[in-house]
């Protein structure tokens, strides 16, 4: 049978500064990562023949007319929220295999903090950039949960939270042991939006709730930023210059129903327990094989979730598993080694594959030493996942 | 009194339809015409067997609390007013699951599987929300 095992790899890796007010269109927040990027793999714009994007901030026309792409050959949109960049190295992953793209850039960025939907408001609707388009989720948010007063992603996730804590005992002190490993490894990382601001368990417990069981300090930053990686094949890969980081094993995942987060058989069956299995299976490795993981983390209680559904621990096992001390750079699975969306900054967790692959180069700030195997995931949306699992 | 300022129910195609049974205060969700399974959010054809024919048929209006979330701090500025404000997700006997409020009752004291029955609040002339109320 066919397969994706080792047939793609990652070749270069760019990033912005990750700010609050970038002054700058999204636009071009992402065509300066997408340079950043291009260059690190030893390419030029023009060498780039595919665009694979995450939702609609930016369109695949106005990236192909500003880096002068004379042939773009294989374009396409992920809709699948913070899940979508790492779906989107799925779609790059076949388009090179297949021989449809050499080389794919995958780009994300937003103005997550300047020009969210509120400030939108406040600024009269003044704006550099694309708004967000309506999704599959608006119906059951605008018919269904809006009228109530659940409006936001926190309010509908913090659902999940409350039903887990009642069933298995997950406790304010577990979800923290996610915050502090990300602010701890963010002290590590210059570029990260929290460097230099250390965290206590005190001053978790003291922030502010905003809605049960979520405070201030279990909730990912909002940041201005953009990030872009580019993927080719194994063999392309070969001539370029950094060590290539190599796509294993891949996977995406959808609940069912994708667009009602109430009405789920199981409600902690999320589009990652799906795909997990298949991702594990592609690359012929387990669980305990991973050296470090990247964790979408929107809130502290979603990575908890997302580590059940991977398999690093039964269910119910989560909480104690994060208060044990692992996810921590001296645990046996240190997780978001750069800071995360928690205390690096919220790119919809692009910026998680450009740490996992600079991991895998060990040239990471913050090294997870020796370490071979790396895993990704995304989250978006009600619950729809995606992982990779890269290898040096 | 101010006029409604929070979301209205947007009421396009079978969701209006929804809407316009808790108008009459009725609760009335899909149910499969052929295999008798129940649905919400409203849909085109069943997801269990495929049939497209339904009908829109009347609940108990029992159910119990599944989850919930205690908002403490309005993200919307028409919601201030209410905090401390629970959004609860109640099964129904029947199965499907609403998000809702449970009133008459202080966030402290929501548990999972706690007894609730539907009460009908006209919020506006034109639209009524199903909200809950502990069983008597
Ligand atoms: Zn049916």
């Amino acid at each position: 049978m066919q397969t994706l095992k080792d047939r793609a790899c990652i070749v270069g890796v760019g990033e912005t500064a990750y700010t609050r007010g970038s002054g700058k269109s999204v636009l071009r927040l992402v065509l300066e990562a997408a340079r950043y990027a291009i260059a690190d793999a030893g390419l030029q714009p023009h060498d780039i023949d595919g665009l694979v994007l995450s939702a609609h901030y930016v369109n695949q026309e106005q990236l192909a007319a500003n880096l002068g792409i004379p042939d773009l050959r294989y374009a396409t949109t992920v809709q699948m929220g913070g899940a979508s960049p790492v779906a989107a190295l799925q779609s790059a992953a076949m388009a090179v295999a297949c021989g449809l793209a050499t080389h794919v850039l995958i780009p994300f960025g937003w103005n997550g903090f300047s020009e969210t939907p509120v400030k939108r408001r406040s600024s009269g609707g003044k704006t550099y950039s694309l708004r967000p388009p309506e999704n599959a989720m608006t119906a059951s948010v605008r018919n269904y949960y809006a009228p109530y007063g659940a409006v936001a992603p926190m309010h509908y996730y913090a659902w999940l939270a409350t039903r887990h804590r009642q069933l298995y005992g997950t406790t304010d002190e577990q979800m923290a042991a996610v915050a502090l490993a990300c602010r701890e490894h963010a002290q590590h990382n210059p570029k990260a939006y929290m460097y230099g601001r250390p965290l206590t368990l005190e001053d978790y417990l003291n922030s502010p709730i905003l809605a049960t069981p979520f405070r201030v300090l279990d909730c990912c930053l909002e940041t201005d930023g953009a990030c872009a990686v580019v993927v080719t094949s194994a063999e392309r890969a070969r001539d370029l210059p950094h060590d290539p980081v190599y796509i294993m094993g891949i996977a995406e995942g959808h609940p069912l129903p994708a667009d009602d987060l109430a009405n789920r058989a199981d409600p902690f069956a999320i589009g990652l327990s799906y795909a997990a299995p298949k991702a594990f299976a592609m690359a012929g490795v387990s669980p305990r094989d991973i050296d470090f993981v990247e964790i979408y983390d929107c809130f502290t209680y979603v990575v908890l979730l997302q580590l059940e559904a991977l398999g690093f621990c039964r269910r119910g096992e989560a909480g104690p598993f994060a208060a044990e001390g692992r996810l921590r750079i001296d645990g046996d699975l240190p997780c978001n080694t750069h800071g995360g969306l928690l205390s690096e900054a919220h790119v919809w967790g692009l910026n998680h594959v450009v740490e996992a692959t600079r991991q895998l180069r060990h040239e990471a700030p913050l090294q997870v030493r020796d370490c071979e195997l790396g895993l990704v995931t995304g989250w978006g949306d009600f619950g729809d996942g995606s992982l990779v699992i890269l290898r040096r | 009194m101010g006029e409604y300022g929070k979301p209205l129910p947007r009421g396009e195609g079978y969701h209006g339809d929804f809407y316009r049974f808790c108008k009459q205060h009725e609760l009335r969700f899909q149910r499969c015409a052929d295999c008798q399974a129940w649905r919400h959010p409203p849909r085109e054809c069943c997801p269990h067997c495929g049939a497209f024919a339904w009908r829109w048929e009347q609940v108990s209006g029992k159910g119990q609390v599944y989850s919930w979330t205690v908002v403490q701090r309005a993200l919307h500025p028409a919601f201030a007013e209410d905090v401390p404000y629970a959004v609860v997700i109640v099964e129904l006997a029947e199965g499907v699951r609403l998000v809702s409020r449970v009133l008459d009752l202080p966030p402290q004291e929501l548990r999972l599987g706690l007894p609730v029955e539907v009460v009908f609040v006209d919020v506006t002339p034109e639209v009524t929300l199903p909200m809950f109320r502990p069983c008597r």
